[in-house]
């Protein structure tokens, strides 16, 4: 059975919104479980490592494109580079190479 | 107009330059599942989320369940469930609903950075600003990466969808270096992801199902062997 792709995007956007408005509005003091509390914090990393390897290498159409897009952008964060000169130096990266390998 | 309103456009402005950018491979990323503009617009526009958008276009291209893309948005937007939790506690106690409900519409790691950022209470106003110039540029820019996905080189589009990744990037390894704790569990969530996406069985299920299980599994022993202590979560 094909999916609706609008019944998709309603669950996404009505989820999305309960996240983030539901701590808004219920919340008025600070939560107290540590447990909890340590697990929120952790999530965001771990989602988005998760998220971006291995699936950067098969993004570009040579991954080794993709590897050096991932060397690449870890070292400007690192070096302090915000999110756009990140996401730029990455996709420079892997125009130049391509360039060559392809 | 009101001063707020003025100076939290102001401060949109860039915020808007880089979302268009990302939001572009967004929009590859979206055509890819199958989306059209429009509808990779209505989804940016009515989500403001680039890892949660992203994944569930994962879902979308996998015609995966209803359930699945229900899970998986809840999973990869967690991080904004901790950051509105954060920013309850910068509200005035007795500001209006209104202005909660609002605030809530876009809740991204940009905006919340501007926001918890600026000192006293919450000023709603001057969110509103930065939302009013950032989040049209988001959804603009991904019904743009539909579109010109199409025209562009297959060359350029390659380079064009690791900007998000490159975003991703931005966001985990700052804190990384500051925390070790950070670092090994990002360097933990490599590992487990590569060794996920290639071990027998375990690589048949989809892509979202494993970030789903890897996300809450390792989290949780992160949170079990290593519970943070307040002054860490202000680095969030």
């Amino acid at each position: 059975m094909k999916h609706n792709i609008y019944v998709y995007l309603g669950i996404m956007a009505a989820i999305t919104y309960a996240i983030r408005v539901l701590p808004l509005t219920l919340i008025r003091r600070q939560i107290k479980n540590r447990f909890l509390r340590s697990f929120l914090y952790y999530v965001p990393y771990v989602t988005l490592a998760v998220m971006t390897f291995p699936a950067i290498l098969e993004s570009t159409q040579s991954p080794v494109a993709g590897a050096a897009a991932l060397a690449v952008g870890i070292i400007a964060a690192w070096c302090g580079a915000g999110l756009f000169p990140v996401s730029v130096s990455c996709c420079a990266v892997v125009f130049v190479l391509e360039l060559f390998i392809i | 107009m009101k001063k707020e309103l003025k100076e939290g456009m102001r401060d949109g402005i860039p915020i808007g330059l880089g979302y268009l950018a990302v939001s572009f491979s967004l929009g590859v990323a979206a055509k890819s599942a199958g989306l059209t503009a429009f509808q990779g617009f209505i989804a940016s526009l009515s989500n403001n989320a680039s890892a949660g958008e992203y994944a569930g276009f994962t879902v979308i291209a996998a015609n995966a369940a209803y359930l699945e893309m229900a899970l998986m948005t809840l999973i990869a937007n967690a991080r904004y469930l901790l950051m509105s939790c954060a920013l309850s506690q910068k509200f005035a106690p007795d500001t209006p609903l209104k202005h909660r409900l609002l605030v809530g519409y876009d809740v991204t790691d940009e905006i919340f950075g501007i926001t918890i950022a600026r000192p006293g209470p919450l000023e709603p106003y001057y969110t509103y600003g930065a939302i009013i110039v950032a989040a049209p540029c988001w959804a603009v820019g991904t019904a743009l990466g539909v579109i010109a996905g199409n025209l562009l080189p297959l060359r350029a589009v390659s380079a064009l969808s690791v900007a998000l990744f490159g975003m991703f990037l931005a966001v985990i390894i700052p804190p990384a270096r500051k925390n070790r704790i950070v670092a090994l569990f990002v360097l933990v969530s490599f590992l487990a992801s590569f060794a996920a996406a290639n071990l027998p069985l375990v690589s048949q299920l989809s892509s979202g199902t494993r970030t789903i299980i890897l996300t809450v599994a390792i989290s949780a022993v992160a949170a079990a062997l290593f519970p943070v202590r307040e002054e860490e979560e202000a680095v969030a």
